[in-house]
């Protein structure tokens, strides 16, 4: 069980990242995951009044909010538009709704949970970190790094040309999936991700041509990869998987994919 | 009865329906009060362990802590937690805290205090010293182990069902029908195959909770979320060494059962803190409560061998049932009879010999309990596998082995208990389902253009309606005011809609309209006694009881007609609205005999009758499946299913219709999602909903329902039961179609998509 | 610490600890509607909304509801009243322990989109778990109601 001795609505970023310093403080975010601990937070930190909600179009990038939900992310237009739809093909099966409603993109990119479908499609698309204070990392970097204590505030999306293909498998349609593959097409490079292995998603930079057929690709990954074994996949059958997923979702990025 | 039904057969709304979908305060935590005390379990962390030494000191002083108990507090009789008649078959071998703990979650102490957090703080302050016991896990080798669940002396069973505990049986039997051996071996085809089905959780959305007060007169007042409320005034009275005049139990709308609140998994905690603190008490189980210490299906290993010829006639059955029962045996002498009494008679129609046999274990892990099916669920899944199994084998269609081989209407089943298949449309069932699913074109497997491969497998089962010679059901009808009756029930709607159900059978015989009829129930004070809701009873066994006092209450309210019109009763008849005298020339309206009754009468407008049934005449049903199953992921989606039920007459086309759809879908989890593992240590993994895979609205496919209604003449307007069958057939039907698109039968549950993956992967790689 | 929020349309001030979620928070405020089935965020049986958002209340701190408005079925009966009679007409309530958060989020889906298709429906519901109904007759019973508004039969 969660209990909690303090909250604190943050009115500044530097109030927020003072107290996170603390021992056992701990960030809010969309308290889906947070809740499930049994931990003893000293504060509760409320980033909600620091205009952190919202997807803002800068043009050549998005600009995400750690506060923005996993909805508002899947229903916005203009990421729909310009990523293909990916992004809403990576969230919406993800529990329900209402889950959607509370669930943060800062929450979610923080905790770079083994099971993450938002890591494995915004790594794939390029994403970076927006940490206060110590400014932007790639969220490559982000994913490798260790006890930080910094403030996620933004996730930044650059804009591309690029053709995106997700894929996952799940045990039941709202499970969290025993893999997932991203597959981003862009002028320059082919980037493929594979998430919930269950470790945080990996990210494999190929040239956009010439990597071979998408089973080549699709078989160096998968002896390239580290997976794991937990209660819903086998490591053998991650590698099965990721076999399949990425064969399949780079099909799908070449114009090659039937509906599967 | 004559003339065409007016209410009976009619989809009427359920009585409830509206205040429920409002969500208005209906449950027992809406509407008992929240100022008691809250009680809580401590659990056990080990499979099998003593407690050397508990000391409870230092939690009693955490502010607001009301009391602590151990087994120390507790009475020392042995009492069972089964709802089911007296005597129970179900071994006495609980306490209500016991210092041997058999399973992780097994109840070391109980805790109750003012609030949630000063009982959370005291159940971290129980120091435990644990003498901690190699547990006995494996229910294969748990006949005869070393390790003994139940090695007191204290643990006895009331009932002969070949329980010995000091070899780890809770029950164990053997019966048959003819020499199976001889013929088995003068068959031309044999096939033996085992089988296993897990242990799977009924997931209803309330999970166990009960409050607990004393009354007015000093009793203990119980409102629980139970099927039982008169068994469960006995097993209180049991487990807490009380008079049963002491204890008066009712239950309130409840959120779900499926059978898991035909066992008293809630209620002594909170009734025994009550009953020693002479305060009001609530225990509301958490979701991972009700997983790892809830009451859940009997895991199973199914043998069967079938004995048939090269002609698809099948001539011998034999099963072994391996019961695993868990740490206690409630309902684990009677679950494992149905795995071979609701398969082996479905082949009644060409079987010449039959043999079962089965043993029911104790081991270290949650103890089980009644779920939907109740056994009947894992045999049919074992014998209909096996039935596809030999057509696959001798090339024959399996609808058309099953047209030649199932039970008909007329037959005597040697395999149920000699009984006759009174009323029995199996044959219409599987032509119906046959041809509204689409057989002929979608049993052929079809490869499609993404890779994907669609196949279709069939299935189909029986049930009983209630337990013969021993359920009795009872209804009290009343004459009112204005007109209006009350029909007072022992019987527990738990969603279900048996309240509706036994309304239109009054409205039925009254002549009068459902919203004439009020229900109330069940109540152990008030309601007449019955078994309860479970074993598909309640519109068999209940629904004829109801019957039975409506013609009695009918005979009183002419009699005080009579008196009105001043002629003798056998002059007067009854006209729903009006009792008039036969010649037409005089008549009473009812609400004028319900006021009469009222002023200087002395002849009651109410009666009482009890139904019991020497027979548990089986609905049948048949169910087909479509699925589509991705070879690389091993994903299988169910496309179609199709069910076609006899259940005797509908009495609810509605109702009968979304108790098929929830049991099939409950079906399809158990088949496809729904996994048990224990680790080697006995501890559960699946102990929540994000574990434990329930199906959501995704997972379903499409559900189609339709009925070939026999007429049973010993049910209420011909009604047999639909609760229980309706879960049967997803399993093998599903196993079936996975067979059909991999060419691989999966014999253990739940198929998930990883073994057919890696099974599809390494035979192409070979 | 106190909070202020709207819960159905009334003001209300409140003490409350910094770890009471809504779903607590609702039901001892006279909110008997709001259900718990899982506590792993996973069921929808708590589903009320914030502002106008469905959300799972049980995965919301009442702090956060701090200055917004709470709105459970007890609020939304006139709304509800419109569409559950067709529910009632198929038998899918069953238990009815669901249902307040199925119906919750089925008036979200219906004011986001006013005539969903089956598919969107089943989509929209899918963190609405039950396990009585087999759903079928849920969604049949937001189709009939679908279907009489489209056809000004209500």
């Amino acid at each position: 069980m969660l209990t909690i001795d303090r909250y604190l609505r943050a009115s500044s970023l530097e109030e927020a990242y003072e107290a996170a310093q603390k021992k056992n403080s701990a960030v809010l975010g969309g308290m889906l995951w947070l809740r499930l601990s049994h931990r003893h937070v000293s504060t509760a930190i409320d980033l909600s009044a620091l205009g952190l909600c919202g997807v803002e179009d800068l043009g050549d990038r998005y600009r995400i909010g750690a506060y923005t939900t996993l909805r508002m992310l899947e229903t916005h237009e203009g990421l729909h538009r310009d990523f293909g739809g990916v992004i809403g093909d990576a969230l919406r099966d993800i529990v329900g709704v209402q889950f959607r409603n509370l669930a943060t993109v800062g929450g979610s990119v923080f905790g770079r949970f083994g099971f993450s479908d938002v890591v494995t499609v915004f790594l794939a698309l390029g994403a970076s970190v927006e940490l206060y204070p110590s400014g932007t990392v790639s969220l490559e970097t982000f994913c490798g790094m260790r006890g930080v204590k910094d403030i996620l505030t933004h996730v930044i999306l650059p804009k591309r040309q690029v053709r995106t293909a997700y894929r996952a498998m799940r045990n039941t349609a709202t499970d969290f999936p025993s893999l997932n593959v991203c597959a981003v097409l862009a002028e320059d490079a082919l980037t493929v991700t594979v998430g919930a292995r269950p470790l945080c998603a990996v990210a494999y930079r190929l040239p956009a041509a010439g990597a071979g057929t998408a089973e080549e690709i699709a078989e160096k990954i998968a002896k390239e990869t580290v997976f794991a074994s937990n209660s819903r996949a086998s490591e053998t059958y991650r590698r099965h998987l990721c076999r399949v997923l990425v064969a399949r979702a780079v099909d799908d990025v070449y114009g090659k994919g039937g509906e599967s | 009865m004559s003339g065409p039904l007016k209410t009976v057969g009619k989809g009427v709304r359920k009585k409830d329906a509206m205040q429920l979908l409002l969500g208005k305060p209906a449950y027992v935590d809406d509407v008992t009060p929240s100022d008691c005390l809250v009680v809580k379990v401590l659990r056990s962390p080990h499979a099998n362990a003593r407690i050397r030494e508990i000391r409870t000191d230092i939690a009693r002083k955490v502010p607001g802590i009301v009391a602590v108990y151990t087994y120390e507090d507790v009475p020392g009789k042995r009492f069972t937690m089964a709802g089911q008649t007296y005597p129970e078959p179900s071994p006495y071998d609980r306490l209500i805290l016991d210092r041997h703990l058999r399973f992780v979650g097994d109840a070391v102490a109980i805790v109750a205090g003012e609030d949630e957090r000063a009982v959370d703080r005291a159940l971290r302050m129980i120091k435990v010293s644990y003498e901690v016991l190699a547990p006995l896990l494996d229910f294969r080798a748990a006949k005869d182990s070393e390790i003994l669940v139940h090695p007191e002396e204290s643990w006895h069973a009331l009932c002969d069902v070949g329980a010995d505990n000091r070899r780890n049986l809770c029950a164990a039997g053997v019966e048959s029908d003819g020499d199976v051996d001889a013929v088995m071996s003068s068959c031309e085809v044999v096939l033996e195959r085992t089988f296993h089905t897990q242990a799977c959780h009924q997931a209803m959305m309330e999970t166990f909770r009960t409050y607990t007060e004393i009354d007015a007169y000093g009793r203990l007042h119980v409102v629980s979320s139970t099927q039982i409320v008169f068994h469960a005034r006995r097993i209180l009275a049991h487990a807490l060494d009380i008079p049963k005049s002491m204890i008066h139990v009712e239950k309130p709308r409840i959120g779900g059962g499926f059978g898991a609140k035909q066992t008293l998994v809630a209620e002594i905690y909170p009734a025994f803190v009550t009953w020693k603190t002479k305060r009001a008490a609530k225990m509301i189980y958490t979701r991972e409560e009700c997983q790892v210490a809830g009451s859940p299906r009997h895991e199973m290993e199914v043998t069967v061998k079938l004995g048939a010829d090269r002609d698809g006639t099948v001539r011998a059955l034999d099963v072994y049932t391996l019961s695993n029962t868990g740490a206690y045996g409630e309902h684990g002498p009677t679950t494992v009879g149905l795995s071979g009494h609701k398969s082996i008679p479905l082949y009644t129609g060409s079987l010449q010999a039959f043999r079962f046999a089965y043993d029911v274990v104790y081991t270290n892990v949650e103890s089980a309990g009644a779920y939907r099916g109740y056994g009947a669920t894992q045999g049919i899944f074992a014998v209909e596998s096996l039935v596809n199994e030999l057509a696959e084998t001798l090339g024959m269609d399996p609808v058309e082995i099953r047209m030649k081989n199932m039970v008909r209407q007329g037959q005597i089943m040697p395999a149920y208990y000699n009984e006759p298949a009174s009323a029995c449309t199996l044959d219409r069932c599987m032509q119906q389902c046959a041809a509204s699913f689409g057989w002929a074109e979608k049993y052929p497997v079809r490869r499609m253009a993404n890779g994907k491969i669609r196949a279709a497998g069939v299935a189909m089962a029986m049930q009983g309606s209630g337990i013969s010679g021993v359920d009795v059901g009872s209804a009290s009808v009343k004459l009112n005011d204005d007109g209006f009756y009350v029909l007072r029930i022992g019987a527990a709607d738990m969603g279900t809609g048996c309240d509706t159900i036994l309304a239109q059978m009054t409205a039925e015989c009254m002549d009068c309209s459902v919203e004439d009829v009020t229900v109330f129930g069940a109540d152990s004070d008030a309601s007449p006694y019955d078994s309860g809701s479970y074993a598909s009873s309640t519109t068999y066994v209940t629904g004829r009881a109801v019957e039975k006092a409506c013609l009695e209450l009918k005979e009183k309210i002419c009699a005080l007609a009579a008196e009105m019109l001043g002629c003798p009763a056998s002059e007067v008849v009854f006209r729903g609205r009006e009792v008039a005298r036969a010649d037409g020339r005089a008549s009473v309206s009812l609400a004028d005999i319900a006021t009469k009754s009222m002023c200087g009468n002395t002849l009651a407008t109410e009666s009482t009758s009890s139904h019991s049934s020497p027979v548990s005449p089986p609905p049948f049903m048949a169910g087909m499946a479509e699925i589509e199953l991705d070879p690389l992921t091993g994903k299988v989606e169910v496309l179609n299913y199709q069910a076609v039920i006899d259940c005797g007459t509908v009495v609810n086309p509605n109702l009968a219709r979304i108790q098929t759809e929830g049991g099939l879908v409950q079906g399809i989890g158990m088949t496809l999602t729904e996994n048990i593992r224990y680790d080697d240590k006995g501890y559960l993994n699946e102990r929540s909903l994000m574990q434990y895979k329930i199906p959501t609205r995704l997972e379903t496919g499409r559900l189609a329902v339709e009925f070939a209604p026999s007429y049973e003449e010993s049910g209420p307007f011909g009604a047999k039961s639909i609760g229980e069958i309706v879960i049967n057939t997803p399993a093998p039907a599903i196993a079936h179609a996975i067979y059909r698109a991999t060419g691989h039968w999966y014999r253990e549950l739940p198929i998930l998509p990883e073994r057919i993956a890696l099974d599809l992967a390494s035979e192409e790689s070979v | 610490m106190e909070i202020t929020l709207t819960l159905n349309g009334r003001r209300i001030t409140a003490s409350v600890a910094a770890d009471t979620v809504l779903l607590d928070f609702l039901r001892a405020h006279g909110c008997a509607s709001v259900k718990c089935g899982c506590e792993t965020s996973g069921c929808g049986l708590c589903t009320v909304f914030l502002d106008d958002t469905p959300v799972l209340s049980c995965s919301v701190l009442a702090v956060r509801a701090d200055g917004h408005r709470v709105t459970t079925l007890e609020g939304l009966e006139a709304e509800a009243s419109e569409f559950v009679t067709f529910i009632a007409d198929q038998g899918a309530e069953q238990c009815g322990f669901c249902n307040p958060g199925f119906v919750m989020n089925t008036i979200a889906l219906l004011r986001e989109n006013p005539d969903p298709t089956d598919e969107e429906i089943r989509a929209y519901l899918a963190g609405n778990l039950c396990r009585c109904s087999g759903y079928e007759g849920q969604t049949r019973g937001i189709r009939a109601y679908l279907n009489a508004k489209k056809e000004g039969r209500l």
